[in-house]
């Protein structure tokens, strides 16, 4: 029998494990609950002249008062509500004391309305106001946030949702919009000057520590010492954490409890959209399965599924039937589990159900290295198990598998490079069978280059590339970092197949690499080992071009990457359904593939959407030509 | 049930082995039956190799699409025996599970069935490179079913029908890239460089910012027998990525009887800082000495950097005006205890290439000091310490101590505080 808690049940159960995590320096939601529930949604805003106006703000979380900058008064901006087909008349208004911008994450719009200062227009200059116009050519949930300054991470985000010009195929009973940022009391140069001056480690209090090696917890010595060799830290799975970060649902912490209504049997469709600045979230509803129906605003063959992790920028709508009448907890959990957003679906006002405690910090493994599969005995599981699945699969793929560029007919990545690409010549692959794994990953690390330049001949190698991944692995089967041993069903993007076909399933007419490269200790980003600040010539492309691109990821973070004014085609193995996407996550040390036609003319951004990454020069210029144009 | 299952899962596991068998071949550690003959592993490899081709073939071995139950007893090449397996974690299929949605695609959505979304179990032809894993012989006829429905990975084959053998499933063409424009695109609608502070902007905000940090890893009260001292050890950078302005300061002194406070030594390098690699700078510039008397200036090059291991490291040398060589070696390692409780072993070296009588200085070591200080993080900025210092004069630098009547070494209780902003 599921539990409908009371609040006072709520605070005996924050007694109980409420005092082991008081250490993470997070607040349990549970332990204080300042709210009954709030159930209030997000403001709208339709038609087709529609008025934003962008200021200074306060905001009230989990009972306390913090600045941001909101539009129309509220965080999230409000709800624009627009239907497929209309023309869209958007006047915003800027009242802030600096140049803003909004740029409408998904929409495909004139490059002039794209809304990045400096690559689409000028910007909007303080007190003054600019009309965006554009036609609605598509439909789906989508989002819009400032492209100036750091200003998303101040509150500048909001939803957009798009209803369809016919009856929308998904059918629900009701919807909520689902948004999910990160805010905290800290101002965002701030954040970012810390991360400048002390790398990762800064927000991160899930570190290894010689306590938890004494207490047998995390890495064995032996391993602790070769990551230390290699300088990485494998707890460091966030940039910025819950230790300066409240996580949001609408606008609402966790204790003030946002609640969603529904009726018992409706069939209720949510839509999420992580709008935060640096936060991936593996989100769950205990009790009630998750049918995913539409990613980043296009329709989707719907997947069943427990969890899902949204990267920064993506959306994804679901469906869930709840049938008891009783209140499920929505958990957004934080992927480094500092902590959680929290809201409730209830079927009236006041009920709470249960809230489950963080589960346990991923440690990140030598597939987050891009080692490829040579994982480390007994950390997380069996791992090494799953040893060659992606190449198994590469094989498989033939024709179009990420990240392979069949012109020469070589096969999978890791197997056409001669010699140091082959695991059979695997320095330490050597040891004697039964032999520990342990031992024989860690011989494979030691003889293993971190850096080897000739493995990413493009990239600029210089202070700014920590790394690059010798063996990185196409992961879009797998689920998102520290959900592999999750027990239950977790999406993985192969899963994501688009219900109406793509519009272009022309061949690529070329292929290319790009590579996430970073350093952790100086808190540098880019791309290629180039930032955007080096002002390099944009990626071109011409008209109507079809290219694949590769990402390679060559960090220990995700990267989730976003390219203005396109939908690309992921190349997981679905032909002419491929799940097409504007925003794509690159796991730690892996690559994926995407197909994208350039068909809209103009000069677009693309960047890593954690804003940090972003700001710190993940960040380059896209140029679509005409064909024909003089270069 | 539970077993049958899984095995039914694994043969296509291994099934899949063939891509990956060729460059594995040679994997010590396998430890292959000897009733495994590698008869059976090349013809698998074969289709495999041809699937590189093209698209459109498909390998020999691989079963027609994927029915949920193909023959059992069927053996195929390349199936190793994954009895061995039976304890993997990741492969527990719930039985009752039915693949969801896309299943009108004949099974190709492979990835729909429940519980094998994770890794381990879309796991395919490497599992036999774990060393270890002994794959018993006599075995292999174990039935084994090819229900592809655990392979995500089989799910890439291009012409899966209903998903079109188009699209991302094409290999892409070898056209030359395009050359990138110079021109800016928004130039043309927002004229007579209406773009160009908004460009200089986006320049400077995406990677092109200027950052500072002041830092005292050392500042500290130091309790001795008899002379209690103090001691300061600070550094201060301004600038971008790669170029920094760095202001380094060190000094001691101590806290003497009727004198009050008298300083010993005490010197500020300004020095330009420039990124060498991921971890290391190297620094030049200036030091000055305002203590010991005669004061000294020095002409300094040193790097700075993170060592392997984390440890936090120093080096320089210096050239005073009057011709005198010296060098210092420094670094130091923060052992987390607990996440703010921080241990911080700490080793100092200062050399001479000469003797230098003026400053009491002798040639080589001229003295090393060792310290641990255990500091509480209240804030990361903010950390006070306790700790021990020991402190060695050396070789003729010892000597001419004891000729002044000084001790030649020292140990310290100190208490301070770490902090940076």
């Amino acid at each position: 029998m599921p539990p409908v808690l009371n609040r006072r049940d709520l605070f005996r159960g924050a007694a109980l494990t409420g005092g082991g995590l008081a250490l993470s320096a997070w607040m349990p939601a549970w332990a204080q609950p300042v709210s009954a529930g709030i159930v209030r949604p997000l403001p709208i805003v339709t038609g087709n002249d529609i008025t934003l106006k962008i200021a200074h703000q306060m905001m009230m979380i989990d009972g306390r008062a913090s600045h941001a900058i909101g539009i129309n008064g509220t965080v999230p901006a409000p709800l624009i509500r627009l239907r497929q087909g209309q023309t869209a008349r958007l006047s915003v208004i800027n009242d802030l004391d600096e140049d803003s911008s909004i740029h409408w994450h998904g929409l495909l719009v004139p490059f002039q309305f794209d809304g990045v200062p400096g690559i689409s227009f000028p910007g909007i200059k303080p007190k003054s106001t600019f009309v965006y116009e554009f036609p609605i050519v598509q439909a789906g949930t989508y989002w819009y946030h400032s492209h100036s300054g750091l200003q998303e991470q101040m509150g500048h985000y909001g939803p957009i949702v798009i209803d369809p010009e016919g009856e929308d195929p998904i059918r629900s009973d009701r919807e909520h919009v689902v948004v999910l940022s990160d805010h905290s009391q800290m101002h965002p140069h701030a954040i970012f000057r810390k991360l400048k001056q002390v790398g990762g480690g800064y927000f991160n209090y899930q570190r290894q520590t010689l306590a938890g090696l004494l207490a047998k917890k995390d890495q064995p010595l032996k391993e602790r010492l070769d990551w230390g060799n290699m300088r990485m830290d494998p707890t460091d799975v966030s940039d910025v954490t819950g230790s300066t970060y409240t996580y949001l649902v609408n606008g609402h912490g966790p204790q003030d409890n946002w609640t969603a209504l529904f009726r018992p049997g409706e069939r209720v469709r949510l839509r999420f959209v992580n709008a935060s600045a640096m936060t991936t979230f593996n989100v769950r509803i205990p009790g009630l399965k998750l049918t995913v129906v539409q990613a980043d605003g296009l329709n989707v063959r719907p997947v069943e599924v427990d969890e899902f992790q949204i990267a920064v920028a993506e959306t994804y709508d679901v469906i869930v039937t709840p049938t008891d009448d009783r209140a499920y907890t929505l958990v957004g959990e934080s992927v480094d589990r500092s902590g959680m957003a929290r809201a409730t679906l209830a079927p009236r006002e006041g009920m709470a159900a249960e809230v489950p405690a963080l589960r346990k910090r991923p440690l990140a493994n030598m597939k987050d290295m891009g080692m490829g599969d040579m994982d480390m005995g007994g950390m997380q599981g069996m791992d090494h198990s799953a040893m060659g699945h992606d190449m198994s699969a590469s094989g498989a793929a033939a024709g179009g598998m990420a990240g392979m560029n069949m012109e020469s007919g070589a096969s999978m990545p890791a197997m056409d490079k001669p010699a140091d690409g082959s695991m059979a010549n695997m320095p330490g692959m050597g040891a004697p069978a039964g032999d520990a794994m342990g031992g024989m990953a860690m011989g494979g690390m030691g003889g293993m280059n971190m850096r080897d330049a000739s493995k990413a001949p493009q990239v600029k190698m210089g202070p700014g590339v920590q790394t690059i991944s010798p063996m990185p692995m196409d992961r879009t089967g797998e689920p998102g970092q520290g959900l592999e041993d999750a027990g239950h069903r977790v999406l993985v993007y192969r899963d994501l197949m688009a219900v109406d076909r793509n519009p272009d399933v022309r061949a690529p007419d070329r292929a290319m690499e790009i590579h996430l490269t970073g350093n952790m200790e100086r808190y540098m980003w880019s791309f290629d080992g180039v930032k955007l600040s080096d002002k390099r010539e944009p990626i071109p492309f011409l008209e109507n071009e079809r290219v694949r691109v590769t990402l390679v990821n060559d960090t220990m973070m995700s990267h989730p990457i976003h390219l203005h004014g396109h939908f690309f085609e992921l190349v997981t193995g679905h032909g002419e359904y491929s799940p097409r996407k504007h925003t794509v996550n690159v796991a730690p040390g892996g690559k994926v593939s995407f197909d994208v036609t350039a068909n809209a003319i103009g000069d677009w951004a693309f960047h890593c959407h954690m804003l940090y990454h972003m700001h710190a020069g993940m960040m380059r210029v896209v140029s679509v030509r005409p064909r024909g144009e003089a270069a | 049930m539970k077993l049958l299952l899984l095995l039914i899962s694994a043969a296509p596991l291994a099934l899949a082995a063939p891509a990956g068998a060729q460059s594995m071949q040679n994997m010590p550690g396998m430890n292959m039956p000897a009733s495994q003959p590698a008869a059976k592993r090349k013809p698998a490899a074969k289709p495999a190799s041809r699937a590189k081709r093209t698209t459109a073939e498909r390998p020999a071995a691989r079963p027609a699409p994927a029915k949920r139950r193909a023959p059992a007893a069927k053996p195929k090449p390349a199936a190793h025996d994954m009895s061995g397996m039976g304890d993997m974690p990741g492969m527990d299929m719930p039985a009752s599970k039915t693949p969801s949605a896309a299943d009108a695609h004949a099974g190709h959505d492979m990835s729909s069935m429940p519980g094998m979304a994770m890794p381990e179990s879309a796991g395919g032809a490497m599992d036999h490179t774990m060393p270890g894993m002994n794959m018993p012989a006599g075995t292999n006829g174990q039935p084994m079913e090819h229900d592809m429905s655990s392979m995500p990975g089989m799910m890439m084959d291009g012409q899966m029908a209903g998903h079109g053998a188009g699209g991302t499933s094409l290999a892409p063409g070898n056209a030359p890239a395009p050359s990138p424009p110079s021109d800016h695109y928004a130039d043309r609608i927002y004229q007579n460089g209406a773009m160009a502070d908004s460009r200089s902007m986006l320049h400077n905000e995406h990677g092109g910012s200027t950052s500072s940090m002041i830092l005292f890893n050392l500042a500290e009260y130091q309790v001795r027998n008899g002379r209690d001292g103090y001691r300061w050890d600070g550094e201060a950078w301004f600038g971008k990525d790669l170029d920094r302005l760095t202001i380094k300061t060190e000094g001691e002194g101590v806290l003497a009887g009727r004198n009050g406070i008298f300083m010993e030594t005490a010197e500020v390098q300004a020095l330009y800082s420039r990124a060498l690699d991921p971890y290391w700078n190297v620094q030049a510039g200036v030091r000055y000495d305002f203590k010991p008397n005669p004061s000294r200036t020095y002409a300094t090059i040193g790097i700075e950097g993170v060592a392997p291991y984390w440890f936090e490291t120093e080096a320089a040398v210096f050239l005073s005006n009057k011709g005198e060589v010296l060098g210092r070696i420094e670094g130091y390692y923060d052992q987390r205890i607990t996440q703010r409780l921080i241990l911080q072993p700490r080793v100092e070296l200062n050399f001479s290439a000469q003797d230098v009588p003026e400053t009491r200085i002798g040639a080589g070591i001229s003295n090393a000091e060792f310290g641990l200080r255990l500091r509480y993080e209240v804030r990361r900025e903010f950390a006070p310490y306790i700790g021990v210092s020991y402190d060695r004069q050396l070789g003729k630098t010892a000597d001419y101590a004891r000729a002044d009547g000084e001790g030649v070494k020292a140990t310290s209780f100190v208490i301070g505080v770490r902090t940076w902003f």
